[in-house]
């Protein structure tokens, strides 16, 4: 396993810059995750590694080794794609064995059947190995693509969205799956999506890409706790973080267009109009609550519910453990964690 | 099959269910269809059935009016196809009636001496055959695989002004083609070409390639891209990738592609006539031409025909699996 | 508004049964979803509610009045589909108008409708335009209107968010809730989504394998599933369903020094289901665990799960080759490396007992303690 660096990567196609000034590093033995929305440039960065796409700018590395003159085949890498790269026309087995086939490997066929067999145990696929692949389930299919990626110890998998098209229960099945391999085998990973679960749930860290820029890389903690922008803030968490107008007035602080005061943060000198990011989970439904407010909608999720509450002209999302007994309509008092608020300046950027 | 439980059928399934299963209702609809292809399919055959008759007819059967369905079949015609005659003069008619008696003669002797006339030789229609066979073979060949290599780079790679070629492509074939034949003549002679193998080969080919390329685009175009990318990955060098993988399931569309690009050269008969005349000359006009000695000979004429069929009955035949996935291609997934 | 009622309604296609015969009575003003995976025969049974698609038997009444054999645009049902289904060529005022201009009213009074509305759905600044300019969410809200203009007496919703992204899901899964409260129209959802379902839904019909598993408040569901299949299927993840053995008042774990008490409102329903020794289906919600040092289950961490404001830790009770997984809500700063062992506990009233038989639920006697999370009765 190797690490891997991307040194001021631009890349532009005919009309749009896809990636402008891109430098990070996955770290050996990491899952690094690239989170971005459609268009940010994460499958082309991802191409770009694998040498699938020429930077027009950049340098990327291998274990501090420049390999950009090098094909495909010489870097060494696994690549799995969100879909359609088993070869329809041969057996599971066939498929496995095939990057073992390579000129390049050239290895003889009894090892390939070692080999084979031993990921097939791992990714426990073994029944499915005289198979023709187009009678595969999906799950079985996308399993089958890992296997591919881990028959050869390459120097990093790429992975593209490998569970996109997998239905509810089968990704988050997966999902521990990939987590557990990753970790155990301790294979380097880049793995690209675009679902903020995806990436909190696996990444040792995140990369996250809008328009071809970098916007943050950090811990899932970081992204979640310490978004840099309004942007990634919006991007991670699920009900969406909430994020209002709030204004400073005779030394107290307030959401606009609301009826809540808050205390003026301590020890940090905000400018006079900010935006400010309160995570559902940190507004809860409290009878001693010191803000006030009227719920307007609940939707029960099993786990929690949503509760969408009005304050003078605001809406908050609130989140209340269960199935909650609370109706629409009906006044409610609420409390926020003000140690976890976000502060955003007007262009979106995080106040430290 | 999830797929049909989520949406169903707007209307009752007829096509897709086996006869023994669908109501009395849809199999009576069944049996109508089956006999309306099968007499659809006797109503086109009829030419080819006459042409087969002709060519087992004798001279005066040919044209006896109205025409004769049963008659005593001979092999004059083929006899007539594929030898040179003369007629026999007066003084080699017994010595050859001597022979036929005492078994000396072959068939096809007998056969002529019948009409009167004597074989000086083989005709030249197998030769014309055997160019057919080449020239067209090859020049599908080259089509198929510089079309293949063409449409792949087309479909593949970001090609500087691909619209703009496709079209020039396309273009080629907006002329008809018997515009260009003297300009093509007076250059084929320049150039050494008239009347050679090679000149027909390269002819065909460059007629054939812009279908090809078109034809076999469309069907790169439906392979994902993702296929080879993977094998590169794995360490394949592109020729390998396509080798291994686009191959494969390009398979439908080569051969979808061949069989146009060799029914058009087996069948082309203008450029036949006008660039070649003898060495390289093709089936098509000679079979024509034949028209013009010593009277009509139809029955050798529907004899040559009849074995001109054959070959593209048999590769059709043989592909027939693809090309029909072929020729509904777009319509039809994998 | 209008009731709808299915009588052993059933389809089958060629040698298949799409949907089983099936009995539903939804309530003037409900909003029912119908859920399952794809291919369980919800979209089936909607067509046949709509009369897009034929019953192959049964009944189907629309506020007492049989109109099983009626065609869609008698029903008075509006249908919004997944793909908008927005005529291309026609401005979007005229795709809301169309199913009144077919009805030939006057143009004074379409426009009054139309007024209404744009000013539910606020979308009064795109009247002008053609569906290909919108977003996906505003072709979505104007598929809506189209639907609302008529002022049917139902409204059938076929998966109206699956093309729509995650996040636009979540706004428009909102709007969609508050404008059933605004209308209280008679509302047949199809989702595949339970998050959706749950959210919206003021019953849930979970389907599968073209059957009713159950059919329930979002709470029933959740809490009481009936059988295996729904208790995996609601919630994200689903419930832990782990196998053992009934020994006495014990619960073990084949392969698993771990045991579990079993609650005192089961025991009595439990013998009565299974002998001593027989297989039992133990479930429990992740969030029902407990981290605890001196706990009787024990298991060893296999993943962990950050999601922001919690963490799931999958917890592995079986081996290396053969693993068992248990998934458990934790608090996000709680720290268990993967490979660390784990003890947990699971809250006694929390627990459900499944027949792995017949995967059915087992009910527990009649002196069990009240539901800890109390069931909401939306207004």
């Amino acid at each position: 396993m190797s690490s891997v660096e991307l040194k001021n990567i631009s890349k532009s196609f005919r009309y749009v810059q896809a990636l402008e000034d891109v430098s990070f590093m996955v770290r050996d033995r990491e899952f690094f995750v690239l989170l971005g929305p459609t268009g940010a440039g994460k499958t082309t960065t991802l191409r770009i590694i694998a040498a699938l796409l020429k930077q027009d700018s950049g340098t990327v590395l291998f274990d501090d080794e420049v390999v950009d003159a090098m094909t495909p085949a010489d870097r060494d890498v696994a690549f799995v794609f969100q879909q359609y790269s088993l070869y329809p026309t041969m057996s599971v087995y066939d498929n496995l064995a095939f990057p073992l086939r390579s000129p390049l490997r050239k290895t003889p066929e009894d090892e390939i059947k070692a080999k084979v067999t031993h990921v097939a145990e791992i990714l426990r696929i073994s029944h499915l190995l005289d198979r023709k692949t187009a009678r595969l389930s999906g799950g079985e299919m996308q399993r089958v693509s890992i296997g591919r990626a881990i028959v050869r110890e390459p120097r990093i998998f790429l992975m593209d969205e490998p569970l996109s098209n997998l239905d509810a229960k089968l990704r988050e099945s997966l999902r521990v799956e990939l987590q557990h391999m990753q970790k155990t085998q301790g294979n380097t990973t880049l793995f690209v999506t675009h679902d903020q679960i995806e990436a909190l749930t696996m990444a040792d860290r995140i990369g996250v890409l809008n328009e071809g820029h970098l916007v943050q890389v950090g811990t899932p903690e970081d992204i979640y706790d310490r978004p840099a922008t309004t942007f990634v803030a919006q991007l991670v968490g699920t009900p969406r973080i909430n994020l209002v107008p709030g204004g400073r007035d005779n030394g107290t602080f307030f959401i606009k267009d609301s009826l809540m005061h808050l205390p003026a943060p301590e020890g940090r000198s905000l400018p006079d109009n900010v935006l400010v990011g309160i995570r559902p989970e940190d507004i809860f439904i409290d009878p001693a609550g010191q803000f006030s407010g009227t719920i307007l909608l609940t939707e029960p999720l099993g786990v929690e519910t949503i509760v969408h509450i009005k304050s003078g002209e605001q809406m908050l999302l609130s989140l209340a453990p269960g199935i909650t007994q609370l109706r629409r309509g009906v006044d409610v008092t609420f409390n926020i964690l003000l140690d976890r608020l976000h502060y955003f300046d007007q262009t979106g950027k995080r106040l430290a | 099959m999830s797929d049909f439980y989520e949406t169903g059928p707007s209307k009752p399934v007829t096509e897709s269910i086996r006869v023994d299963k669908v109501s009395p209702r849809s199999r009576r609809i069944h049996s109508l269809r089956a006999i309306v292809v099968i007499a659809l399919a006797i109503f086109l055959l009829i030419p080819i059935f006459i042409m087969a008759m002709t060519a087992f007819k004798t001279r005066s059967d040919v044209v006896s009016s109205p025409p004769k369905t049963v008659f005593e079949p001979t092999l004059e015609g083929f006899v007539f196809l594929f030898t040179e005659r003369a007629i026999i003069t007066p003084g080699r008619i017994t010595k050859l009636q001597e022979a036929a008696e005492s078994g000396d003669l072959g068939l096809f002797d007998r056969i002529a001496l019948k009409s009167g006339q004597e074989i000086t030789g083989p005709s030249d229609y197998v030769t014309r055959l055997k160019n057919s066979l080449i020239i067209a073979g090859v020049s599908t060949l080259l089509s198929v695989i510089l079309g293949f290599f063409a449409a792949y780079a087309f479909s593949r790679f970001n090609v500087p002004g691909k619209d703009d070629l496709m079209f020039f492509i396309l273009s080629t074939r907006m002329l008809p083609a018997v515009v260009v034949t003297i300009p093509l003549f007076l250059m084929y002679r320049q150039l050494g070409l008239h009347d050679t193998h090679i000149g027909m080969i390269l002819l065909y080919t460059v007629f054939n390639l812009s279908l090809a390329v078109w034809l076999l685009k469309g069907f790169i175009d439906e392979i994902p891209t993702e296929y080879e990318e993977a094998a590169l990955v794995d360490g394949y060098t592109r020729m390998q990738a396509i080798r291994k993988i686009v191959l494969p399931q390009a398979m439908t569309g080569i051969a979808a592609t061949a069989v146009f690009c060799l029914i058009f050269a087996w069948n082309e008969y203008a450029f036949a006539l006008m660039l070649t005349s003898n060495t390289a000359r093709t089936a098509p006009p000679s079979i024509a031409t034949m028209l013009g000695r010593g009277g009509i000979e139809w029955s050798a004429i529907a004899a040559g025909s009849l074995g001109f069929l054959i070959p593209v009955v048999i590769v059709v035949f043989l592909l027939r699996d693809y090309l029909l996935r072929g020729v509904t291609f777009g319509a039809v997934r994998k | 508004m209008a009731t709808i009622e299915l009588r052993d309604v059933e389809k089958i296609f060629g040698d298949n049964h799409a949907v089983k015969p099936m009995n539903l009575t939804i309530k003037d003003g409900e909003f029912i979803c119908l859920l399952g995976p794809s291919g369980c025969g919800k979209t089936t049974t909607l067509r046949m509610i709509s009369g897009l698609e034929a019953v192959t038997s049964g009944t189907i009444l629309l506020d007492g009045r049989n109109v099983t054999w009626r065609h869609p645009s008698d029903r008075d049902i509006a249908f919004v589909f997944q793909l908008y289904a927005l005529y291309p060529h026609m401005t979007v005022r005229d795709n809301i108008s169309f199913p009144l201009r077919a009805e030939g009213m006057k143009r004074e009074e379409i426009d009054i409708r139309i007024g209404e509305v744009v000013d539910i759905l606020r979308i009064h600044h795109l009247l002008k335009y053609k569906p290909g300019k919108l977003s996906g969410g505003d072709q979505q809200r104007v598929a809506l209107a189209r639907a609302l203009v008529r002022r049917p007496s139902a409204f059938l919703m076929d998966e109206p968010l699956g093309a729509l992204d995650a996040e636009l899901r979540e706004t428009m899964r909102a709007e969609i809730k508050a404008l059933h409260h605004a209308q209280n129209a008679t509302t047949v959802y199809v989702t595949h989504d339970q998050i959706e379902a749950m959210a919206l839904s003021d019953r849930i019909v979970v389907m599968s394998a073209a059957e009713v598993q159950q059919v329930g408040t979002p709470a029933e569901v959740y809490y009481e599933p009936a059988n295996l299949f729904v208790a995996r299927f609601i919630g994200s993840p689903g419930m832990n369903l782990i196998d053992g053995q009934l020994d006495g008042d014990l619960i073990r774990f084949p392969g698993n020094d771990s045991t579990m008490a079993v609650p005192a409102h089961f025991r009595v329903p439990l013998l009565a289901a299974l002998d001593k020794g027989d297989d039992v289906v133990v479930g429990f919600r992740p969030e029902a665990a407990a981290i605890s040092d001196d706990s009787t289950m024990a298991g060893e961490v296999y993943a962990v799960d950050m999601h922001g404001g919690y963490k799931l830790l999958h917890v592995n009770l079986g081996t290396a080759t053969d693993p068992v997984i248990v998934h458990l809500r934790a608090d996000r700063l709680a720290s268990h490396p993967m490979g660390s062992s784990l003890r947990f506990t699971a809250d006694p009233a929390m627990l459900r007992f499944f027949d792995p038989k017949t995967g059915r639920a087992i009910s527990p006697s009649e002196t069990a303690p009240v539901q800890t999370q109390p069931v909401e009765v939306t207004a």
